[in-house]
């Protein structure tokens, strides 16, 4: 047992009752229904009693826990209140689960994104529990006159075992509400946990399975307005003018004027991304009616100049970001980016001497990786509700990040944070793509000009096409070998538009004596952000294929060359900087070895293997597939995770399957492309998604069986598998694929993507 | 605009829209039934499927003066206390993540069921294909169908 002070989470202790509560949503973990049932009806208690930020515990034993985090699938809604529910020590079938709005008084870090929720809570989340479990002692010992040493509690039963006294935590939660907060509270043992490390449904499943409404894009008061918006039709255009006249006769149609996102002086921020600060607005009385306006109107766009604008810095002081100007071009991408293959980067890291051992190598194995622009395509398009009326406004929408786009609402609004009430709905998915929120300011900005509450829905084609993507990465890699095949040294050279992909630090540096990274940029108006697992998401594809090559160059096991690098990176590492922990990366390779029973693969099947290191996790895979009547056919994918204490099994494997089934459909088709600054794909009828059918056939999730805290998973499982599928392909084709998406090169194999 | 009297889930409603609003937004913004979900309007991601007479039908592309004279299911009314077997084998695989596709998936596999009691796995990915999971469920989804199969 160990003992952690409450004072490093003290915020957690405010009580919510001085703040409204806005737009909270009941989900009993167990029943979840909507409209409470008899069973509901009799469970609901009379009285709540407050205990902490994220614990209310009814007259009756019934605990209502607040999820922090905004969810957008990875179940976090159901996972951190585990983690309370744990150190509570309460039956998780007393227990309710609420989303949390945005409470930045009552909560830490309501940010759901980096794979960084369970980790970053564990801890808050724990203290909460155990102190609020330790207020419950208390009064139970203050009512029986015994010590609180001697009491024991289990699964939301209080115990004086020598008296025999018992209450449920019902019986104590006035009193407990009313004791002082202990300075110092113990935590369970891991080997004591009773909740987490084993698998909970969904708390929202019943909600989801029968339709209940959930989400933003779902939500209606009396006398709400519909918006619909209509953005410039490429990247490096803006607004010139448009005519009102041309749809202000449409049925339902009410307003279309411009809206400006940021205030001219506003110096933005790390996720102030927005592609389009000016942006028309149709609103109306229905949605179907603005869409259908918003395909009449008559605008006219012209080429916006180049623009500087603030943004505000880490450490105070701002620096000025400019967006070139231009009507850019995916052939114009790719020649650009050549040419910066040829010419030297900025060296980020050195190690030895990499250009002597190159010159002295007998061999040298160069390969350059490359992908394109991605759209984060979340099923649930773009969208907000606000109701902005005089100084006050209540913005209920999907978000990752809301305390990102508070500041810009404020000033956007010119209405104090104090006044602006965000309330977090469940996202129909997210992958980065909401951890820019400027939707939010979109709706706050329509709803204010009208005065009244209004839901603004993007089109899917407005959503394809307003940018923030995953940015197009190319990496060069070369590795340096003697006579014998010894590796002599080894280069990466990584860029992208208008960022590096490059991850200088992580295997196979420290790994190998000398090692050369260099990075390079090429500016450019498309605007990008975070897609699941950034940068790792296309580097990992690269370094695990070009390990792969160099492997069978050197004539070696593919995982046994991985192991004897990381062998020496821990034995004998090279460099301070090494981000990564060589012996847990080794772990998962020697799981997925034998979960996949690497030596002994199913009759006909190709396999390839890959393994990444991010967002505090380590992740192998092995890819097994087939050609089945001329077309690739992913019949098994392995994964071996190291995220150290699994919270929710099932639930977890979920995450991992969905993940490498997105890598698999992004390294297959994935692809956005551009003509005179125009995205070419606006809708699924282009924009290639994996489907069913082309999903593998079975995939197996397994977990190192550790007690480390637990680190990310949202993310991990994502990179690891574009390379383990390439790797498979070479098996089963002989071909070696450099360039994603995968499938046009398949198809010129004669193949049926 | 004009009026139109519609069955949806064994209920008579009448709206007043213009006659080619897509079933869809009659359910979604005049009936407050917003569990049928709007995802890419051209019927290429099925989020938005409901029943027509027991087919799986993508509302976003039904006009509301076609849906007359035709009984519509959609999620809200596929069972009464939401324990369809397809729900429950959802709920079984504890399939969703985000979610939001799940409305869809489930009234395409319902309708499969329905027509095909025990569908081959063939089978089972040309009724799905048409819908797509942003998550990528599409493993558990496979699963779940096959578990209702055998219950129900």
């Amino acid at each position: 047992m160990k003992t952690v002070n409450t004072k490093l989470n003290r915020r957690s202790f405010l009580k919510a009752s001085a703040l409204a509560g806005g737009g909270m949503m009941l989900s009993f973990s167990w029943l979840a229904g909507c409209k409470p049932t008899e069973e509901e009806m009799l469970t609901m208690p009379k009285e709540w009693f407050e205990l902490n930020s994220y614990i209310k515990i009814g007259e009756n034993g019934v605990v209502t826990l607040y999820s922090p985090n905004p969810e957008f699938g990875s179940n976090v809604k159901t996972s951190m209140p585990m983690i309370l529910a744990e150190e509570l020590d309460t039956d998780w079938k007393n227990v309710m689960v609420e989303q949390a709005d945005f409470y930045p008084e009552r909560f830490d870090r309501q940010f759901t994104g980096g794979s960084q929720g369970i980790r970053q809570g564990w801890t808050p989340l724990r203290t909460a529990g155990a102190t609020a479990r330790a207020m419950l002692v208390s009064a139970a010992a203050q009512s029986w006159n015994v010590p609180a040493t001697e009491i024991t509690t289990s699964a939301g039963q209080i115990e004086h075992k020598s008296s025999g006294k018992k209450a449920h935590y019902g019986e104590m939660a006035s009193l407990a509400a009313t004791q002082e907060i202990p300075e110092e509270v113990a935590m369970k043992d891991v080997s004591d946990f009773a909740i987490i490390g084993t698998s909970k449904k969904n708390v929202d499943a019943e909600k989801i399975l029968t339709g209940k409404p959930m989400f933003a894009i779902d939500h209606k008061v009396p006398g709400m307005k519909y918006a619909a918006i209509v953005h410039p039709p490429a990247f490096g255009m803006r607004l010139k003018s448009f005519d009102k006249s041309s749809v202000s006769g449409m049925s339902g149609i009410m307003d279309v004027f411009p809206i400006q996102v940021f205030k001219e002086d506003y110096a933005r921020n790390f996720f102030d991304t927005t592609t389009f600060p000016e942006l028309l607005a149709v609103v109306g009385n229905s949605t179907w009616e603005v869409m259908q306006a918003k395909k009449q109107l008559s605008a006219e766009w012209e080429e916006a100049p180049e623009s500087t604008f603030p943004m505000a810095g880490r450490g105070g002081g701002t620096t000025d970001i400019t967006i070139p100007s231009g009507l850019e071009n995916s052939g114009t991408h790719k020649s650009k980016m050549e040419e910066y293959i040829q010419k030297s980067g900025n060296v980020v890291r050195r190690d030895g001497d990499p250009e002597s051992a190159f010159a002295k190598a007998a061999k040298v194995l160069e390969r350059t990786y490359t992908a394109p622009f991605l759209a984060h395509n979340t099923m649930e398009p773009m969208n907000c509700f606000a109701d902005v009326s005089g100084d006050k406004a209540v913005i209920y929408g999907p978000t990752q990040a809301p305390e990102f786009i508070m500041g810009t609402l404020s000033s956007s609004l010119g209405i104090p944070r104090e006044n602006i009430q965000i309330n977090l709905a469940r996202m129909g998915g997210g992958f980065g793509r909401r951890a820019y929120s400027h939707h939010m300011v979109e709706a706050a900005l329509i709803s204010q000009k009208i005065q009244t509450p209004v839901k603004m829905v993007y089109t899917r084609e407005d959503d394809m096409s307003a940018g923030v993507y995953r940015p197009t990465y190319s990496a060069t890699y070369r590795a340096a070998l003697d006579e014998n095949n010894n590796l002599l040294a080894f280069h990466v050279k990584a860029g992208g538009i208008p960022e590096t992909p490059l991850h200088a630090n992580r295997f196979p540096a420290g790994a190998i004596d000398n090692y050369l990274a260099e990075a390079w940029e090429i500016p450019s108006n498309i605007t990008i952000g975070a897609f699941r697992a950034p940068r790792s998401n296309f580097i990992a594809g690269a370094e695990q294929s070009f390990l792969d090559e160099l492997a069978e160059e050197m004539g070696k096991d593919p995982i046994e060359f991985r192991l004897e690098l990381l062998e020496r990176a821990e034995t004998n590492p090279v460099g301070q900087r090494n981000d990564y922990d060589p012996k847990r990366y080794a772990g998962v390779l020697e799981l997925v070895r034998e979960t996949s029973a690497w030596n002994n693969p199913q009759a006909g099947v190709s396999r390839g293997v890959s393994a990444y290191f991010c967002h505090n996790s380590y992740v192998a895979e092995v890819v097994d597939l087939k050609i089945v009547d001329s077309q690739p056919t992913v019949e098994s994918v392995f994964a071996a995770v190291d995220c150290g204490i699994v919270v929710n099994p099932d639930a977890a494997r979920n995450m991992g399957e969905g993940a490498i089934v997105d890598g698999i459909g992004n390294a297959f088709y994935g692809e956005m492309t551009f003509e005179n600054g125009a995205p070419t794909k606006r809708n699924f009828d282009r924009y290639r998604m994996i489907r069913h059918k082309e999903a593998p056939r079975k995939i197996q999730v397994d977990f190192v069986d550790n007690n480390e805290d637990p680190t990310g998973l949202g993310e991990p499982l994502f990179p690891p598998v574009f390379a383990a599928l390439a790797n498979s392909l070479y098996k089963a084709t002989g071909k070696r694929y450099y360039e994603q998406p995968f499938a046009p090169q398949l198809e010129m194999e004669n193949l049926r993507m | 605009m004009a009026t139109y009297n519609l069955t949806i889930n064994g209920k008579s409603k009448q709206v007043d829209v213009d006659p080619g609003t897509p079933m869809l937004w009659v359910l979604r913004d005049y009936l407050d039934l917003v569990g049928t979900k709007f995802g890419c309007g051209i019927a290429q991601c099925g989020a938005c499927t409901i029943h027509l007479d027991g087919n799986a039908v993508r509302s976003c592309q039904l006009p509301v003066s076609a849906a007359q004279d035709a009984e519509i299911t959609t999620i809200e009314g596929l069972s009464e206390n939401g324990d369809h077997p397809v729900q429950e084998a959802w709920k079984e695989h504890d399939v969703p993540q985000c979610g939001y596709c799940q409305a869809g998936q489930i009234m395409t596999a319902s309708a499969l069921l329905k027509s095909n009691p025990n569908p081959s796995d063939e089978e089972i990915e040309n009724a799905m294909n048409g819908n797509i999971c942003r998550c990528g469920t599409y493993t558990r989804i496979k699963a779940a169908v096959k578990t209702a199969s055998q219950n129900l």
